[in-house]
């Protein structure tokens, strides 16, 4: 019996060695449950898919309320590689237009875990990305025979009408560094790149939402979390009037086919750009879907460079039109009065300097001399200005005319929501001392005064010129979005700018745009019962002269001012005159009449050829 | 005798069926929170993984009313002969099993598999007891440990055969049995100590610290030899004072080594720890031929041979072919790659880390719901726990545990003379202690993997009954014991 109670402290072993076991398990869960977080971090990321539910990208109308831009649906094809059963491959590569290269390219890709990351064999993977509605009708016929593949639908842009590219810009893949940029967006996602779709992003583009989904460990979505608790509903974007009046955009466009120019129309009152044509062009809609990144290539190789806005982004001499903006200063400077007449012997001729001029009547006074677009004119008042006493030095008087011409917004970016906008070019003392020294006088930039030289402005600045000039001294920063829904506009478009120059000598130089439509250079713009005034353009480059014009109507009233540029058009009144008559009558008017319909026929159909160099 | 002739149900122990009762229910719950997936799940479902465990669980009660009935003698009776049949089905098992997974321990009749190995547990249990408590059976004799011996391991090469490695290895817990009634204890230490050396020694060998080179198996290793070697000194020695030397100089130069290769010279301070080992072994020599004292010359040997074993252990897992190297990586938990082995372990430590203090509550836990934790209804029930109820839960079900285990080692100690029922209940305290140490520790990444249940929580008939058997013999055979004298 002894023998039986000589082991019974081992008891105390035992029990200690299971005592020992659960203090061990103890510390071990204390460390993995509460010493340690990342286990909190790792289990969210293998069970949460924070599923992106993306809004809809807001619409444009136009100032009418026609609608311009929506949303349509397009397709992706998905593949489920579990479940790509005995495909007929050849069937299916005929079904989607592919080739069997591409498939078994395409196929590897989406495989490759370096190039999808987030690969699963159990779930739906993008195949190939935004079938048309076309392409995808022949494909579901077939859908059936292809076990594995689906369909999964999302939105891509409608561009309605086949005018206007520029200002509505386009949609592509964000890149890296929007990415960097904007936290906002993650690989795949859609952005705008140029134009509108690009300037009001944030507003089009809404807010993402979320779904919370339950992953399992295959990838296999198993329902929502909390039933939906952490979900957050996105947000749609915002819709947009553009204040382009779209049948005149069209007008302008077709107007300028054949050539390479700018139309660009704007509502002086308000600074509301009208239409904003650039030419060489294409439609918008070539820049959706599958094919964007083909014809995107070509329009980027093209030469004549089709995606420039050249409204904007085309920085030109302005020609004569200019000299309305220095019979302004002239007048504010107190260097010539409406009286003031200077000769004209076929031209500026002073100590050895000519400038050339064509027939008319010598001397001339201020009214006349915009009329004909006497050369001379201004040339003797940029020379007498420079050389006026009150100033002191040309310097002085250069950078008084300087700031003149910067406050009738040139020079500088005139601000208009668009991307990629050019300043154009003011010469200011700087850039004369530079070249010349300090030994310059108004007979050596005497150029500038006619528009040519130094001077160059966007065909956008022009037409803000004649709007200036059609409000007697002010205007708002032009823009083509008239209102974001629920948004108030940018102050920039809802206040006038003044420039330094009276009323009373815009109603002077007014004079001698309307005298140059009734007996001067712009004859051709007289419309019947509108009072148009105008101001023709010749701006000698280095081939042909370009064709420039710049006016407003009617006079007393206006309610557009247009400026039209065609590169190497030639004489104002040969493109410009009957291309902004054109405009101003389709605008006023609502449609264009017999003659004038004719009338722009002719020019649609009138080619310019500019070889084969780049522009 | 003086058997309590009293009515079962006063002298039964209410104590550990209550246990009992809320072990098998916060089990049921683990396999509801398992099973959930977010759907309309009806628990009561007789298709639903709770449902059916909730018919085992009938069962089960079932069973162990019936079991409570039968009276002490025929278990005693019965012992060996159930031992045999268990014997010839563990082994008709093999043959006429289908392959599951790659063991033939599963036999199918229709709709139901049952597992003769979670049955044959109880079985061997009784005929140890029944060994052990036969008159004139000793320790000392060579054919009745013999015997002893054949009687644990015989079922358990015939589960191996089955290729069910994890339910063979539980009958090594009957050692603790015999340890209790008597078995040398040195032998265990040293079996103790040889699977130390050989879980951090090996399983730490591609670990080294931070700027030093210095192999962390390999350290750990020469700190444990003089430390086992003081304890032995300490107890069978009978030398306190040159123990706490032993392990003082020990432990001191190693400190110098590790100051000196940290601050000054990085080296590997693992020589130096061998040097000390070796000086220390040829001291107990010295002792030895000195004082002729025989302890000393065989804790000379064990410091040795000590050293010995580390060593060819490392050389044979080199000499082996690449794939059973893995076997024993796989064995010990080494290979961390995500989608291999380590990836198991990786997520049920997610799952339970991500359940920080007081879990994500009942039904809430996503990594076990997901699949992201393997067999989290089975044998990563754990997992379930630590996800929703949290560390507070974890340590109420481990001191549940603790409770449930020691009340049986307390039911064990009071029989008295009655050797039977004492070695039998030690036999479920040992497995019990086997299974939660293997699968508790395997989840959270501190034992092997090795697949067996967690009692009581695991989803599974087989698993459950087999527990319910043993535990139910135990109250009968507990319930006529004798008061001890």
């Amino acid at each position: 019996m002894n023998n039986d109670y000589r082991y019974e402290n081992r008891k105390f072993v035992v029990v200690g060695i299971v005592l020992a076991i659960v203090i061990v398990f103890i510390g071990r869960l204390f460390s993995l449950q509460i010493m340690n977080d990342e286990y909190k971090k790792d289990a969210e990321s293998n069970a949460f898919l924070n599923k992106t539910i993306y809004p809809s990208r807001g619409v444009m109308y136009d100032r009418n309320g026609k609608l311009l831009v929506s949303n349509q649906p397009a397709y992706d094809v998905m593949v489920c590689m579990r479940n790509v059963k005995d495909l007929d491959t050849l069937a299916f590569c005929q079904s989607l237009g592919i080739t069997e290269e591409f498939f078994v390219k395409r196929m590897a890709d989406v495989k490759n875990r370096r190039l999808n990351p987030g690969y699963s064999s159990y779930t739906d993977q993008l195949f190939l990305s935004q079938l048309t509605a076309e392409d995808f009708a022949m494909f579901q016929e077939q859908l059936y025979k292809f076990s594995g593949f689906s369909i999964q639908r999302r939105t891509i842009r409608q561009y309605n009408y086949p005018v206007a590219g520029h200002l509505f810009g386009d949609l592509g893949e964000v890149s890296k560094k929007d990415i960097a940029k904007d936290d906002y967006y993650v690989q795949g996602d859609f952005i705008g790149k140029q134009g509108i779709e690009s300037y009001y992003e944030s507003a089009l583009r809404g807010e993402k939402g979320k779904e919370v989904l339950l992953r399992d460990a295959h990838g296999r979505v198993k329902g929502k979390y909390l039933d939906g608790a952490m979900d957050v509903a996105p947000v749609p974007g915002k819709n947009l009037t553009l204040s382009i009046d779209i049948e005149l955009q069209a007008l302008a466009e077709r107007l300028l086919q054949n050539k390479i120019g700018s139309v660009v129309a704007i509502e002086p009152s308000t600074g509301e750009v009208l239409c904003m044509a650039s030419s060489p062009t294409f439609d918008p809609q070539i820049l959706v879907g599958r094919k964007r990144g083909d014809n995107h290539r070509m329009l980027s190789k093209d030469k004549q460079k089709p995606l420039l806005n050249r409204a904007i982004m085309g920085t030109y001499p302005p020609g004569s039109t200019f000299k309305t903006s220095q019979a302004l200063t002239y007048l504010q400077e107190g260097i010539i009065t409406p009286e003031t007449q200077f000769p004209c012997a076929l031209g500026f001729r002073h100590r050895g300097l000519h400038v050339g001029c064509h027939v008319h009547g010598s001397p001339i006074a201020l009214v006349p001399s915009l009329a004909t677009s006497c050369n001379s004119y201004y040339c003797w008042g940029l020379y007498r200005m420079i050389g006026a006493d009150k100033y002191g030095s040309s310097q002085v008087a250069l950078t008084r005319w300087k700031d003149h011409m910067v406050a009738m917004g040139f020079g500088y970016r005139l601000g208009i929501d668009l991307p990629g906008e050019a300043r154009g070019f003011i010469p200011n003392e700087g850039t004369y001392n530079k070249v010349y020294g300090k030994s310059w006088n108004g007979l050596t930039i005497i150029s500038i005064s006619i528009g040519q030289g130094e001077v160059t402005l966007t065909p956008l600045q022009i037409a803000n010129l004649g709007a200036t000039i059609a409000n007697r001294g002010y205007y708002i920063a032009p823009h083509v979005v008239k209102e974001v829904q629920g948004e108030e506009l940018d102050s920039l478009y809802r206040f006038p700018k003044r420039t330094m120059v009276d009323e009373v000598h815009y109603e002077t130089v007014v004079q001698g745009m309307r005298e140059a439509v009734l007996n001067g250079t712009c004859r051709a713009a007289n419309l019947p019962d509108i009072e148009v005034c105008g101001k023709t353009g010749t701006a000698q480059n280095r081939g042909k002269d370009h064709s420039a014009f710049m006016g407003f109507a009617p006079m007393n009233d206006p309610k557009i001012a247009v400026a039209v540029y065609v590169e190497n058009g030639g004489f104002g009144a040969v493109y410009g005159v009957p291309i902004g008559a054109l405009i101003m009558e389709k605008y006023l008017t609502g449609s264009l009449s017999e003659t004038s319909e004719q009338k722009a026929k002719d020019i649609q159909q009138r080619v310019i050829y500019y070889g084969n160099q780049e522009r | 005798m003086a058997i309590r002739n009293v009515s079962l149900w006063r002298s039964i122990d209410w104590f550990t069926i209550i246990l009992y009762f809320i072990l098998v229910a916060c089990g049921w719950l683990s396999i509801c929170g398992a099973s959930y997936d977010f759907g309309d799940s009806n628990f009561f479902s007789f298709s639903s993984n709770p449902g059916k465990q909730l018919v085992w669980a009938g069962c089960a009660l079932v069973l162990g009313l019936i079991l409570l009935n039968i009276e002490k003698k025929y278990y005693e009776m019965l012992a060996y002969p159930v031992y045999f049949a268990f014997v010839v089905l563990l082994a008709a098992t093999i043959f006429i099993a289908p392959d599951i997974k790659g063991s033939h321990s599963w036999l199918v009749f229709g709709p139901i598999r049952v597992q003769p190995a979670e049955f044959s547990k109880f079985a061997t249990a009784l005929a140890l007891a029944r060994l052990l408590s036969t008159y004139g059976f000793s320790m000392a004799k060579r054919s009745d440990v013999v015997k002893m011996i054949l009687l644990v391991v015989v079922p358990m090469l015939l589960i191996v055969l089955q290729n069910e490695t994890g339910s063979a290895l539980v009958y090594l817990s009957f050692f603790l049995v015999l340890y209790r009634e008597g078995m040398t204890g040195s032998l265990l230490a040293i079996g103790v100590c040889a699977v130390a050396y050989f879980v951090i020694g090996v399983g730490q060998s591609e670990n080294f610290f931070e700027q030093m080179p210095v192999n962390v198996g390999e350290f750990v290793v020469f700190l444990l030899i003089p430390l086992f070697t003081s304890l032995m000194v300490g107890i069978y020695g009978k030398r306190a004072a040159r123990a706490w030397w032993i392990a003082g100089l020990n432990l001191g130069g190693t400190l110098i080594a590790w100051l000196f290769s940290h601050y000054v010279i990085p080296f590997d301070i693992c020589i130096v720890q061998l040097i000390l080992c070796v000086c220390t072994a040829l001291y107990l020599l010295g002792v030895y031929v000195l004082e002729r004292y025989a302890s000393f010359l065989l804790i000379a040997l064990f410091a040795l041979g000590s050293i010995g074993f580390y060593y060819s252990c490392n050389m044979l897992i080199d000499k082996l072919q690449p794939h059973q190297q893995m076997r024993i990586k796989v064995l010990l938990g080494l290979e961390n790659d995500p989608s291999g082995v380590g990836y198991n372990i990786n997520q049920s430590k997610i799952a339970i880390g991500s359940g920080g203090v007081w879990g994500k509550g009942f039904l809430n836990g996503t990594q076990t719901k997901l699949n992201y934790v393997p067999e989290q209804h089975t044998d990563f029930i754990f997992c379930t726990i630590g996800e929703e109820q949290g560390f507070m839960g974890c340590v109420f079900i481990l001191l549940l545990y603790a409770t449930f285990i020691i009340r049986i080692i307390t039911l064990a100690e009071r029989q008295g003379s009655n050797k039977f029922t004492r070695v039998y209940g030690y036999s479920l305290a040992s497995i019990l202690t086997f299974h939660l140490f293997v699968n508790v520790g395997m989840v959270i990444g501190l034992a092997p993997v090795i697949g067996i249940p967690l009692p009581f929580f695991s989803y599974g008939g087989s698993s459950l009954w087999g527990f319910t058997i043993l535990l139910s013999i135990l109250l009968r055979l507990d319930a006529e014991r004798e008061t001890r004298f």
